[in-house]
Formats: structure tokens, C-alpha cells, sequence
């Protein structure tokens, strides 16, 4: 008979360090397993959180050579009454609930059409899934041409179904148009990531609960809102928590694309934010901006758990 | 000669080469990647000929010059020996220590900043402001200035048209407001078969584009950041009725005499746009003019320059900047060899020859200065009235107060250029009640 490898380990361990281990409890074992990862852990993700509640109580620069001084909630103070920080939450949250919006419907739609079985189906699955796999700095720089109002396509081609001079609207230049602007290209790169957990969730539902519900003749309609969209219910609202995370911190793409502007009418917070920790470098002020968006998000991503677990649960 | 002669020769032979390996060194200078550096490039080859020191170079694009270079100081980080930063980081690189101060090393090897051009004295050297305390050795001239297409501008059905619509002569703007009457004359206008544009403007966002050109605006119309200098008492100055007039005439220039889409335009754009056949003028940096006036299709005879017209008092917005030494450098000295022969009055007018403004007084004081080039008359006459934004250690922060304010009203049309001039001063207020200034 052979010995299993957990033998062969146990005799190759020398007998100085297997008597000490014997000497040990499971408890302590794990411990010593688990302790590198929470080190880790508190390096990496509690100490700066610490920290940074820390300094958001100071008037801390960390480009300056000067004593920190504690200024208590002045900061925070500063931050919920600034009439232009609102405005950046709500330019955030007209991109978060638009994005979110349109991926899902869309997103959704594009799943229930690929779900059919057809001839190509896989091979339409991959095309739709393409804008996700590039870079959303990529995603930007490209979407800029193809907005510019001279050259650009997508202004050709409104103008095509509009019969609207294509320079006549800027998209990226224009207040009321940009912030719609990043909202139509983070759906065109982000819809196929829905799609794809909506199909997830459209091929989880076993074919016989369709069949139980054709022998009780009911209708397409019927089986879609009882059948269909209940058990697709907890993917979508996965789909909706990763989306809403990301969305919440977008940098890169809009940076990108309309660099926060017209004015500051696409300034997010995730941009305000780097403007004042790295270009305006004030440190303790931005540490306090960091929290309230940490706290804000925490909050809502904590009460969509819940609704998502109950959700689940029936 | 006997063997222990033979033998002393070859050591001193020896210790000499090393000697003379180890005081050569590497040097990094950093700068913004555009034309000028090119020709750095090409005219340190000589330093390196003499000194046998090696030059390496750091050029970063102009919109990431900023955040990447005040990162590496801000850090204390050892990539530059030598930096040619922007005017307004003086003042943070004196307080900060980013910078060794100069006065010591200038006073041993006999380098007078009388000999450089006051203007390029004060605003790329010193810190505090005019006081005698040098950071950086004025490197390159620069201010903003205009170019336009000569070419139309001497078409006769195009002049013709001009007079018609104006009852003027068309030629180089001598006002701001001249300046809009022609940009608008020829927005939307056919020549040759193809759509034309009044003119390029900064309009940008992020960085410091539209503070740059919007000030090229306010500046001639009297603006001034304080009531008196060092006062930080900025009401009635920054939002004065003239500064408000400035700004709404900036607006109306970007609204009915640029190229649509050009809603976040900066150094490149305007290129493009007058190198592309849009624009019948630009605004630009001098520093471009030279490979401006070379381009095979915009350049020659089609190209003419002129300086930013005055409209209240002539003043130019100021570009350029000052070298200095890295003050956290293992190579100082070999640094502080380059600045001294870059100092060189025929190294200077080299610099000039390969494309670089010199601001050295040799130079632009030279007989045949004026004729070297189709715009040097236009950049001594620039230099003689330009003016800087705030040079503070705080800086960045007012500089992107000012970015958003001039943006929000200008290209986001949102509320007044009264509104959005009193904004700025609440902006630079906490500013500097945060420095302790007020």
C-alpha cells in the first residue's frame, strides 16, 4: 500500500519542527496560516484608512514643509457646504443612474436575444463583448473623434436620421449634451458585462419550470414577468452593485473624453477628488472628501447587500 | 627611460583616466516635450564634447508636464539634475527646496543676470519676486503671440471682401477688438472650395490653456491680480469693470470666431488647426513660431506673426522658463557646469540659430537680431510688456480655481463674467488664508 502524500509530508518533516508543531493547537496552526494575509491586510487597506481619517482632521499638504495643524471638521465642514462639490455629486449621480439604466435595459435585452438559440450565436456573443475587452483610455481617446463635430462619425450619423448639420451640436463641448455624452460611450463598453451575467442568469433557469408553465398554458408574457425576470432578479441586481461601484469611482474614461468639462459639468467626484489630493495637493482636505465618498458608498453598497440577500432568500 | 620611470608614467596614466571617468557623469535634464527641447537636444552635444559629461533627457507632454514634474519634486525624487521648469513653479521650488539657490555659484564663476533680460530675470530667477535671491538661469524666452495666414490676408477678393463687410483695411490687428472683427469676418467664410474659421484659441480645461489665453485677453485690458503687489488684496483688482469687459470679450471671441469642437484647445489643437487650413489665425507660444514659419504647407510666405494687439495697454501673457539645479541631485556639480556654459554668450546665440529663445542680452541686443527671423522683432517687443500669473508656492491651486471659474463661464456659458471673476477672488482668498498670506 502507498502512502498518501500527507504521510510522505508528515515524514519529511524533521522531528525538531514536527515535534514543535505537534506541540501546537489546530487553532494556533490556522493562525499561522492566516496571519501573513491579515498582516497584509492591515498593511495595505486598514493602516491608510486610518491614516487617512487621520489627516482629513488636518490641514496636512504633502507637497509643503510646514507643521500639520488639526484643524478638527473644518474640512468636512468646508466639503458639505461647498455648492460646487454638490455639483460634482450630482454630475455623479446623473451618470451612475443613466448608465445604470440604459446597461441594464439594454444589457438585459441583448441577453434574452442571445438566450434564443440561432445560427451565429456565438458568434454575435463575441462581437457584443468586444468594447469591454479594451482599455476605457482607449475607449476615450477614440470616442473624442468620433464626437468631434467636423470629422466625427457619430455627429454624421445623427446627422444622417436628423437632417441636422453634423458641426451644428458638440457633443463633448456642449453642457447639456456632454453629460449625456459619457453616458452613451460607458454603455457601449459596459452593457455586454450586464449581458453577460444576465445570460449567466437566463441559463441557470431549468427548462422544466417553461414546460410546467406551458402544460398550464401560460402565456410568453405570463412566463417572462413570473418566471423569467424573478429568477434573473439576483443576477441583475449583481450586475447593478458591480456597475454602481464602478461608476461611482469612473476616472479614466471621462478624464478621457471630455477632461471634466464643459466647465465642470462632467466632473465627477473620483476627478474633483484626484484635482484636490494631486493637483491642488491638499491632502487633509481631499483625506476628509475621500471619507465622506468611502462612508457614502459603504452605506448604499451595504443596504443594496441586504435587499440583494432577501431578494435571494425567496 | 628605466623601468621605475616607465612604471611611475603608467600609473599616473592610469589614475588619470580614472580620474577623469569618475568626474564624468550622467545628467538628466528634464522639460516639456515640444519643438525647443529638440534643439536642446542638438545644442548640448557640445557641452558633452567639452565636459565628457552625458546628457539624458526627460521630456514630458506640455499636459502632463506639470503633475509629472511637481510628483518627482514633491517626493524629493533624484530623475532631474537639472529641470527647466514652468515661471510659476519659482516660487515652490525656492520655498520647498526643490531648487538649489544659485547667487553663490553665479558671484564664483562671474555670471551677472545683468547680462539676461530683465523681464526673463524677474519672472524665471527670482524669488521672492524682483528680490535678488536667483533659482534659475532665464533658459527660454517665451510669451504668447499670434500667427495668421498671410496668404489670405493679401488675397485682393479677400481684402476687397474685408472692406465691404467692414469699411477697413484688412491686416495685422492692431486691438483686441480689431482682432475679433477680422477672426469673425472670416468664421464660416469659403476659401478655396472649404469651410475657414476665425481663429484657434486656448480654451483647455485641465492643465492651464484657457488661464493662458484668456489672460492674454484681461492683461491688455489692465488686469491686475492685487490693488498693489504683495498685498494679496485682490477686490477691485481681479473683478474690476475692466477685467469683467476683458473676460465677456474673450467669451464672445471663443463663441463667434473659433472652429466648433474646439472646446478643450491648447498648444497642439491650435497647431492643428492652422496647419489643418481651418483657422485664418492662432494663438501660440513664440517657441512654436520657428517650426511654424518651416512647415512646408502653412509656413514661408503663406505664414505672417504678429504680436498680442493691446487694447487698454500692450501686454503679452509670459511663457518660458528658467534652469535650475535639482536640489536633491547627486550631480550638482556637473549640473552646475552645464548651467555655466549654457550661460555663454555664443552658446546662447547658438541656442537662438538652432530654434531656442535665448533671453541673453548679447543675443537680443545683436545687430542683426531683428532680421534673424520673421518674428524676432515680434518677440522683443512681447518680452518688453508681458506679464505672469501668480508665481506662489500655491500655484497649482490657483491656477485650477482660475481654470474652472474662466471655463465654467466661457465655454460652459455659465453665469457672468462678474459672477465668475468674484468667485475667483472667494477661490484665491481661502487660498491664501490657508498659506497664512491673509
Amino acid at each position: 500500500m502507498t502512502d498518501s502524500p500527507m504521510t510522505r509530508a508528515a515524514r519529511a518533516t524533521p522531528p525538531r519542527v514536527a515535534r514543535r508543531i505537534r506541540g501546537l493547537s489546530d487553532r494556533a496552526i490556522a493562525w499561522i496560516f492566516v496571519a501573513p494575509t491579515i498582516f497584509l491586510l492591515l498593511a495595505v487597506n486598514i493602516f491608510p484608512l486610518i491614516w487617512t481619517i487621520r489627516l482629513s482632521f488636518t490641514n496636512f499638504k504633502a507637497n509643503r514643509n510646514r507643521p500639520i495643524e488639526w484643524i478638527g471638521t473644518r474640512n468636512y465642514e468646508r466639503i458639505l457646504t461647498d455648492s460646487d462639490i454638490w455639483l460634482t455629486m450630482q454630475a455623479t449621480a446623473h451618470f451612475l443612474f443613466w448608465t445604470i439604466f440604459f446597461q441594464v435595459l439594454i444589457g438585459f435585452t441583448l441577453a434574452w436575444l442571445i438566450n434564443r438559440k440561432f445560427r451565429g450565436n456565438d458568434l454575435w456573443t463575441t462581437i457584443i463583448v468586444l468594447p469591454m475587452m479594451l482599455s476605457p483610455a482607449v475607449v476615450g481617446n477614440f470616442w473624442t473623434f468620433l464626437y468631434q463635430p467636423q470629422i466625427g462619425l457619430f455627429n454624421y450619423v445623427v446627422s444622417f436620421f436628423t437632417g441636422a448639420d453634423p458641426s451644428s451640436f458638440q457633443m463633448i463641448g456642449d453642457v447639456n449634451l456632454a453629460p449625456w455624452a459619457i453616458v452613451i460611450v460607458d454603455t457601449w463598453m459596459w452593457t455586454p458585462f450586464v449581458m453577460l451575467i444576465c445570460l449567466a442568469g437566463l441559463r441557470s433557469i431549468p427548462d422544466y419550470i417553461y414546460e410546467a408553465a406551458e402544460i398550464d398554458r401560460a402565456s410568453n408574457w405570463r412566463q417572462f414577468w413570473t418566471i423569467t425576470i424573478p429568477m434573473v432578479l439576483p443576477f441583475l441586481m449583481l450586475a447593478i452593485l458591480f456597475r454602481g461601484i464602478e461608476n461611482f469611482k469612473m476616472f479614466d474614461l471621462v478624464v478621457q473624453l471630455t477632461g471634466g468639462g464643459p466647465g465642470s459639468v462632467t466632473e465627477l467626484t473620483s476627478i474633483n477628488l484626484k484635482r484636490e489630493a494631486f493637483e491642488k495637493w491638499r491632502t487633509g482636505y481631499a483625506s476628509a472628501y475621500a471619507i465622506i465618498l468611502f462612508v457614502t458608498v459603504f452605506g448604499l453598497a451595504s443596504i443594496y447587500v441586504k435587499a440583494l440577500n432577501k431578494v435571494k432568500e425567496r | 627611460m628605466t623601468t621605475s620611470r616607465w612604471l611611475a608614467a603608467s600609473v599616473l596614466t592610469a589614475s588619470g583616466l580614472v580620474a577623469a571617468s569618475a568626474s564624468a557623469e550622467d545628467l538628466t535634464l528634464c522639460w516639456a516635450a515640444w519643438d525647443p527641447a529638440n534643439a536642446l537636444v542638438e545644442l548640448s552635444k557640445d557641452f558633452e564634447a567639452q565636459s565628457g559629461h552625458t546628457m539624458n533627457f526627460e521630456f514630458v507632454p506640455w499636459p502632463n508636464f506639470a503633475d509629472r514634474m511637481l510628483n518627482e519634486l514633491n517626493s524629493g525624487g533624484k530623475l532631474c539634475d537639472l529641470l527647466i521648469g514652468d515661471s510659476q513653479w519659482i516660487g515652490g521650488g525656492a520655498e520647498n527646496g526643490h531648487y538649489l539657490k544659485l547667487n553663490d555659484f553665479f558671484a564664483a564663476e562671474g555670471i551677472s543676470m545683468d547680462d539676461f533680460a530683465p523681464a526673463t530675470v524677474y519672472a524665471y530667477s527670482t524669488w521672492p519676486k524682483g528680490e535678488p535671491n536667483y533659482y534659475a538661469l532665464p533658459a527660454m524666452g517665451d510669451a504668447n503671440g499670434w500667427f495668421y495666414r498671410k496668404d489670405w490676408f493679401e488675397d485682393p477678393a479677400i481684402q476687397a471682401a474685408y472692406k465691404e463687410a467692414t469699411g477697413m483695411d484688412l491686416g495685422v490687428p492692431e486691438t483686441q477688438e480689431q482682432l475679433m472683427q477680422i477672426a469673425q469676418f472670416f468664421q464660416g467664410r469659403e476659401i478655396d472650395g472649404q469651410t475657414r474659421y476665425g481663429a484657434s484659441i486656448f480654451t483647455e480645461r485641465g492643465s492651464e490653456g484657457i488661464t493662458m489665453g484668456a489672460t492674454g485677453a484681461l492683461y491688455t485690458w489692465g488686469f491686475k491680480y492685487e490693488n498693489a503687489p504683495g498685498s494679496y488684496d485682490m477686490e477691485g483688482a481681479v473683478n474690476s469693470a475692466d477685467a469683467v469687459e476683458a473676460l465677456e470679450f474673450y467669451k464672445e471671441l471663443y463663441q463667434t470666431a473659433t472652429p466648433p469642437g474646439y472646446t478643450d484647445s491648447y498648444m497642439e489643437q491650435s497647431l492643428d488647426a492652422f496647419k489643418s487650413g481651418q483657422v485664418a489665425m492662432a494663438m501660440n507660444w513664440f517657441a512654436f513660431f520657428p517650426g511654424l514659419y518651416a512647415d512646408p504647407n502653412v509656413g514661408g510666405d503663406k505664414i505672417g506673426f504678429f504680436v498680442n494687439p493691446p487694447q487698454k495697454v500692450a501686454a503679452s501673457t509670459l511663457g518660458g522658463q528658467g534652469i535650475s539645479v535639482v536640489a536633491y541631485s547627486d550631480k550638482q556639480d556637473a549640473a552646475l557646469e552645464y548651467i555655466k556654459w549654457f550661460a555663454q554668450p555664443d552658446v546662447q546665440q547658438k541656442w537662438w540659430d538652432l530654434g531656442g529663445y535665448s533671453c541673453h542680452l548679447d543675443v537680443l541686443n545683436a545687430p542683426g537680431f531683428k532680421e534673424s527671423a520673421p518674428f524676432a522683432p515680434d518677440f522683443l517687443q512681447a518680452m518688453d510688456a508681458v506679464q505672469d500669473f501668480w508665481q506662489e508656492p500655491a500655484y497649482a491651486e490657483l491656477l485650477l480655481a482660475m481654470q474652472k471659474r474662466l471655463h465654467d463661464y466661457i465655454v460652459a456659458d455659465q453665469g457672468t463674467a462678474q459672477e465668475a471673476l468674484d468667485k475667483l477672488i472667494e477661490d484665491w482668498t481661502e487660498v491664501f488664508e490657508d498659506e497664512g498670506k491673509i
